[in-house]
């Protein structure tokens, strides 16, 4: 079974040929009106191949769960190993298994430990004498990721193909999403962290061409460029902290980075703390921490598929993944183990925070659900910031599914409501596209965290992280996560409030969208209500007599090689906390309830009250974030440097220019009046006017007249004959 | 002793013809100038040849007169043509080549 492990490039690939099919041969060969079919063909082949490498990972857990309680079967599973990697050894005899001698062992304290598979060729490139590996690296983590890649992927691509429908960039919008596929697949089983870099650059690209899709208005490039270029800033964070890890350990290999950080822990704590703050950069602009997050609303100026999949589901939780994957290096940099509050921590928390403080002030519905993201984007970080590895991973899974479905609900409502976002033009849509609204509903009741739905077990994980901590709790963090879960609750309430209920403001007449989009929706909201039962804790599955199935993820998406050996602890679950969670979210929603069903509360507060307008002008700004950008952090920079350069233009460059021209003026000029004009043109003139005059001279002799010319002969002939005869 | 006479003759002859080819203006007898320069010529030859008791200075002559008869054919043709040109066989009168 772990063959699908050790040759997991294969899943990349496909959609890498896809793209460049599609590229290349989209709409000669084989039609705009077929093209999207091979893009879903592809990406469904993957997903086919992502479930069975998620079933070798689960055997292959269970195997080491099993082997732990026997020497023996751990020797015959060596053994067995050791042959596989014998005979794997095609590529220059270089392809190494990891898993080759103590793949499954305990680490004693009563956890099974399961080594990643990883399959690396050497020497894909060299520089400076450091050989680059290429391969793959899989554990429960990559696995994880390429469920939820792989089924959003599919699910975009097949609405995408109604939704995208007539567009003139059809080919490329399909060509694009296969290499986004592509990229993101390539980076959540990068080897080492030249691979990551490499995959984390690419889906950038694959972000910036797919926001940019409509092109043709100024915004929309726009957009995309700002999004690009706030990546930039992150990027050269991730440069850093990969050469500080390469500094420190010589290596690039994600595999053993992490062993070497678990072994000397505290020993290189100060370059592991640079490192994190340095990745951490990378962190918030990839995915969308404070304060870098402010490309994220203005990307929803792409298709909304593209929305769904890249900026709610997967890229950018491409930061958090890559935390996720260089734990030790953060759990280490910023003592999460030991601290109560702690840099990651607090921007996620904080992000959280003003995310969804922001989700009140957008009448675009896209932008409520972008500033969400970036509100959950931050729990996440806030999760892995307080040791809850499991919980983070777990809400980016559900996240995953229950903000695709709101986006492409939000896709579905424009695509029937005359192509708007403004929610101003929306209203009373729950008649005319029941499904839509349905699916929507329960999204945003997965996403607000109410009990059963997914995002309730997930939020509650993090919220107990928070409690517990590892050895202390983080209880700022508990607060901020708390407050988050109030207004998550109010903000999406307010959403379906003004897309759903009340009478039809917008133009033309809404209608409930084709099959090829609801299905997807209903596919998505059928996992916003059932994701959460991929982790639920011991507790409740002892009422139904389940023991074996609490802590799915925990269980098998845990790097257990990794997390063990830093000694990561897990919460012990809470009823209490579960119901303060439910409690708060409840209380989002009745209070919303009660503000726009009952009109109570008071409203018109932000016309009245000069500081409630404030309050909100500051909301509706974004706190006034892209002013700071733009006009003041780039203005000053600018404006100073632009000056200078002018300056030093004007006065080093042009001056040594000048004088250069000048000398070189006065240099012609000396030759031109010396050289040419008194040497050389002289001695011409004066060739010329002595052949001319001599010419002048000697045609006096030219009479043309022949007894003249005799004259001369004999003249001569009688003077030579004369000088002969008194010579001789 | 009989040979300065007979090359004090050539001379002489030499000079006349020399004369005649620089100072007549007319072309025939410019041509015939020619031919008193030229006998004056045979005359010395002949004279060496006699004096050294060989014939090559009498085969010289006879050449040389086969070769002026030829020669006064053409000068003649040309006067012919000049005064059928120009109406005139004035030599000085034909200076186109003056520079």
């Amino acid at each position: 079974m772990d063959w699908f492990l050790e040759n997991a490039f294969l899943i990349p690939l496909i959609p890498a040929v896809s793209f460049v099919v599609i590229l290349l041969f989209g709409r000669s060969v084989i039609g705009v009106e077929r093209v999207h079919k091979v893009g879903i063909t592809a990406v469904g082949i993957v997903w086919v191949l992502s479930m069975i490498a998620a079933v070798s990972w689960i055997t292959r857990v269970e195997d080491s769960t099993a082997s732990k309680s026997g020497d023996t079967e751990h020797a015959q599973i060596a053994v067995d190993e050791g042959l596989s990697a014998s005979s794997a050894r095609g590529l220059d005899g270089e392809l190494q298994l990891a898993a080759e001698d103590d793949g499954y062992a305990d680490d004693g304290r009563g956890y099974a430990t399961t080594k990643p598979v990883i399959s690396k060729v050497d020497g894909w490139w060299s520089s400076g004498g450091i050989d680059f590996a290429v391969g793959t690296l899989v554990d429960g983590q990559t696995v994880l990721l390429l469920i939820v890649v792989t089924s959003i992927s599919l699910l975009v691509h097949i609405y995408s193909s109604e939704y995208v429908k007539g567009d003139r960039r059809f080919v490329h919008y399909y060509a694009f999403l296969s290499l986004f596929t592509a990229s993101m697949l390539f980076f959540v089983m990068a080897q080492n962290l030249v691979q990551m870099i490499v995959g984390w650059e690419l889906v950038g690209v694959c972000s910036f061409v797919l926001i940019g899709h409509w092109w043709e208005e100024r915004p929309n490039t726009d957009a995309a460029l700002k999004a690009f270029l706030t990546n930039r800033v992150g990027d050269i964070g991730l440069l850093v902290g990969v050469i500080i890890l390469f500094g420190e350990f010589g290596t690039f290999s994600i595999h053993e980075i992490n062993t070497m950080v678990g072994e000397m822990g505290s020993e290189v704590h100060f370059a592991m703390l640079m490192a994190s703050i340095a990745l951490m950069a990378a962190v918030c602009s990839k995915s969308g921490q404070f304060p870098l997050h402010t490309w994220l609303p203005d990307a929803m100026a792409g298709p909304t598929p593209v929305s769904a999949l890249i900026h709610a589901a997967t890229m950018v939780v491409a930061g958090v993944f890559m935390i996720g994957r260089l734990y030790p290096v953060f759990f280490e940099g910023f003592s999460i183990g030991t601290s109560s509050i702690n840099l990651m921590a607090f921007i996620g928390g904080f992000t959280a925070l003003i995310g969804a403080g922001l989700a009140f002030a957008q009448w675009d519905i896209k932008k409520v659900l972008a500033y969400s993201t970036v509100s959950q984007l931050g729990y996440m970080v806030m999760a892995l910031g307080v040791g809850a590895w499991t919980a983070a991973m777990f809400h980016l899974f559900t996240h995953a599914f229950f903000k695709a479905c709101l986006f492409l609900g939000a896709g579905s409502v424009s695509h029937a409501a005359h192509h708007t976002f403004d929610m101003r033009e929306m209203g009373g849509l729950r008649k005319y596209m029941p499904h839509t609204f349905k699916t929507f509903v329960i999204s945003t009741l997965a996403l607000a965290g109410i009990f059963p739905f997914a995002g309730f077990w997930s939020k509650d994980e993090i919220l107990l992280g928070a409690l517990e901590g590892q050895q202390s709790a983080y209880p700022l963090m508990l607060i901020f996560g708390c407050v988050v879960a109030l207004l998550t609750a109010a903000y999406m309430t307010r959403v379906i409030w003004y897309t759903f209920w009340g009478e039809y403001r917008g133009h033309g007449h809404p209608h409930e969208s084709p099959k090829v989009m609801t299905v997807p929706l209903w596919i998505l909201a059928v996992m916003a209500v059932v994701a959460g039962v991929f982790n639920l804790p011991t507790p409740v599955m002892e009422i139904f007599g389940l023991e074996g199935l609490a802590h799915l993820v925990q269980t098998y998406a845990e790097p257990t090689h990794y997390l063990n050996a830093i000694g990561l602890s897990h919460p012990d679950p809470s009823w209490q906390l579960a119901l303060v969670g439910l409690a708060l979210a409840l209380t989002g929603i009745a209070i919303t309830f009660m503000y726009f069903w009952r009109n109570a509360g008071p409203h018109g507060l932000t016309e009245r009250n000069r500081y409630a307008k404030a309050g909100y002008t500051f909301l509706e700004q974004k706190y006034y974030l892209d002013h700071l950008y733009t006009d003041i952090v780039v203005g000053s920079i600018k404006r100073p440097i632009a000056r200078a350069a002018n300056w030093f233009n004007d006065n080093v460059i042009d001056l040594v220019v000048n004088r250069a021209g000048e000398g070189a003026r006065d240099g012609g000029r000396w030759v031109y009046r010396w050289i040419d004009q008194g040497t050389i043109d002289n001695t011409v003139n004066a060739l010329g006017s002595g052949a001319d005059a001599g010419g002048q001279g000697l045609r006096v002799m030219q009479t043309g007249k022949v007894q003249n010319y005799g004259s001369l002969l004999f003249g001569t002939a009688a003077v030579v004959a004369i000088v002969f005869v008194i010579v001789l | 002793m009989l040979l300065n006479q007979f090359l004090l003759l050539g001379a002489l002859l030499f000079a006349v013809g020399v004369y005649g080819v620089l100072a007549r203006r007319n072309g025939v007898m410019v041509l015939m100038s020619i031919e008193l320069m030229l006998n004056a010529v045979n005359l010395n030859l002949v004279a060496f040849g006699m004096q050294h008791d060989v014939v090559s200075g009498q085969v010289f002559a006879l050449f040389i007169i086969a070769v002026a008869a030829a020669e006064v054919g053409v000068g003649l043709a040309i006067v012919l043509l000049l005064y059928r040109n120009r109406k005139s066989i004035a030599v000085d009168e034909f200076d186109l080549m003056k520079g």
